[in-house]
């Protein structure tokens, strides 16, 4: 389970080396170019979700799909069952690399220009995502795409997962811009900026733009201490608690 | 005002847990209860995860009880020798609660195993006290003064005859320690599942178990909670890290101040009337933990939480 998930981002750092690699020589005839106002996120005390500004232009009409794809990683999506007169998790189904977030923004509605197959194979929307599932074998098919549904409808609950048609702004069919909205329960981690220029049906155009979020500051600070010292960590926890308590036990004898 | 919190990884807003952290606060300075029976399902409904929930509770109980223990030790209503009895008892109970979590979490149910214990426990302590209160407050209300006072009297006879004695002055008791010993072990055991204080059981076991008198029983599980959630906070930060200081220190800013209110406003309240207050709660709590188990879920899939780091 664990080499295939190294086995992807091994593949991914490859790809995205390879792409960084070609841009510069390409650059003179790409039909596509974008970039964001900034590559990094970061999360600080007052954080409350950001906008990141997606930018770029084309070298002449089509539409644009941008797809934003949060780190890989493990989902265990659990049904409650009957059991006597409560309710309590029964089955469970486990996921591999599942996006930890998952957007996607176009610049008109999908089904209006874009063919279906080239939507599944570059997995654009939330329902061609691709969704491994650990144990294949042993789950049978209808119980996996109910699971896989399941899964999407709750990280879209949660905001992580989203779709927005037609948010994208075209200009004299050059230029395109996007807010990308990231809310404050994002995960930390690198993320995919993925924008595609569509020609009759087809993908001619596409770009990958990387995009770190993550904590820094106080909140940083408290986060490393917790992990990196635990016991003092659950020391120092203490001891402020006590102090807080006593300090408002003394004022309140005052008053 | 939204502030982002570093170990749960979500912002929240700071007068909502202020807010939070106040209302709970007051009702554990008046009833002498740490409050995690309530704040915990709390934090879990605004999106905290249950881990982190559990794990940062503790600490906030920690400061509360700390500041609502120099209220009643100022009135001298703590029992510094039983409390001592009855932490030592806590000690050995959530070392051997925290073993029964990892075996229950062992088996995936852990969540079931969370609730169920809430309702049984709740459910029978909040009916009880309910009924006891209800008893109480009726006879008083006749001429004849409580005949039937609380106090060593009426106990069974196996009870006295238990080794170890030792006077407990404050209580005005002369029991054997085993039995305190044995209160504050199936005390600790449950806070460690449950993740609580466990004040709510505490009290009326204080009071109907061991014969304590109201107004000691309050700052003595006070005391005693101290330690025993001081002890869950440094498991939690030591071996999960789920204890989140800055969500703490702002539930514990409103919960300090709300126990120093609640002490006093406790102080005005007869017995009875508390303990009837208490017993609502607490079944209120149980009812609405109790429903959610029977009733049909709105949504039968779910996310895991917490373990899959």
């Amino acid at each position: 389970m664990v080499w295939r998930a190294a086995v992807a981002r091994a593949a991914l750092g490859a790809l995205l080396l390879l792409a960084l690699l070609a841009a510069p020589a390409r650059a003179q005839t790409q039909p596509l170019v974008a970039d964001l106002s900034k590559h990094l996120v970061a999360i600080t005390t007052g954080f409350s979700g950001t906008d990141v500004l997606l930018f770029g232009a084309t070298d002449g009409p089509g539409d644009i799909v941008l797809v934003v794809r949060g780190p890989p990683g493990r989902e265990v999506v659990r049904r409650k069952d009957r059991a006597g007169i409560i309710w309590v998790n029964a089955d469970s189904v486990d996921f591999e690399d599942v996006p930890a977030f998952y957007w996607l923004a176009t610049s008109r509605p999908l089904d209006e220009f874009a063919n279906p197959a080239v939507l599944e194979r570059h997995q654009i929307g939330t329902g061609n995502l691709r969704l491994p599932v650990a144990d294949f074998a042993e789950i049978p098919p209808q119980t996996r795409t109910d699971f896989a549904r399941a899964l999407v409808r709750l990280k879209t609950a949660e905001g992580l997962y989203g779709e927005e048609q037609g948010v994208v702004r075209q200009l004299a069919n050059r230029l395109f811009r996007a807010e990308l909205h990231f809310p404050s329960n994002v995960p930390v981690g690198t993320y995919m900026v993925e924008v595609y220029l569509i020609r009759e049906g087809e993908v001619v155009s596409a770009e990958i733009t990387p995009l770190i979020i993550s904590k820094v500051g106080v909140g940083a600070d408290i986060y490393d201490f917790a992990h990196n010292q635990p016991a003092l960590y659950g020391i120092a926890a203490i001891i402020v608690a006590v102090a807080a308590g006593w300090l408002a036990g003394v004022a309140f004898r005052k008053s | 005002m939204q502030i982002y919190l570093p170990i749960a990884e979500m912002s929240v807003n700071v007068l909502l847990i202020l807010g939070m952290g106040g209302g709970v606060g007051f009702l554990s300075g008046l009833f002498g209860v740490g409050g995690g029976f309530l704040m915990t399902p709390l934090l879990i409904f605004i999106g905290v995860p249950p881990a982190v929930a559990v794990g940062t509770e503790a600490n906030q109980i920690v400061a509360s009880s700390v500041s609502g223990v120099l209220a009643h030790w100022r009135r001298g209503n703590v029992d510094l020798k039983m409390g001592t009895v009855l932490l030592l008892g806590g000690l050995v109970g959530s070392g051997l609660g925290v073993v029964l979590f990892r075996f229950l979490r062992g088996l995936g149910q852990i969540d079931l195993a969370i609730s169920l214990s809430y309702v049984v426990f709740l459910g029978i302590i909040g009916g009880l006290m309910f009924v006891e209160s209800l008893n109480t407050l009726f006879r008083s209300r006749r001429p004849r003064k409580s005949a039937k006072a609380k106090g060593s009297g009426g106990r069974h006879n196996w009870i006295h005859g238990l080794p170890f004695k030792m006077r407990f002055r404050k209580s005005k008791l002369y029991i054997s320690a085993i039995l305190p010993f044995a209160v504050g072990l199936l005390v600790g055991v449950l806070a460690a599942i449950m993740g609580v204080g466990g004040g709510f059981v505490m009290v009326p076991a204080m009071i109907y178990l061991l014969g304590m008198p109201t107004q000691v029983v309050v700052g003595t599980s006070l005391f005693q909670i101290i330690f025993v959630t001081a002890n869950t906070t440094f498991l939690q930060a030591f071996l999960n890290q789920t204890v989140d200081v800055v969500l703490s220190l702002l539930l514990l800013t409103g919960a300090v101040i709300g126990a120093q209110v609640g002490a006093k406003a406790g102080a005005r309240l007869k017995g009875e009337q508390l303990r009837i207050l208490l017993a609502l709660m607490v079944l209120a709590v149980c009812a609405k933990l109790g429903l959610d188990l029977v009733l049909r879920p709105d949504d039968l899939f779910g996310l895991a939480r917490g373990g899959g780091h």
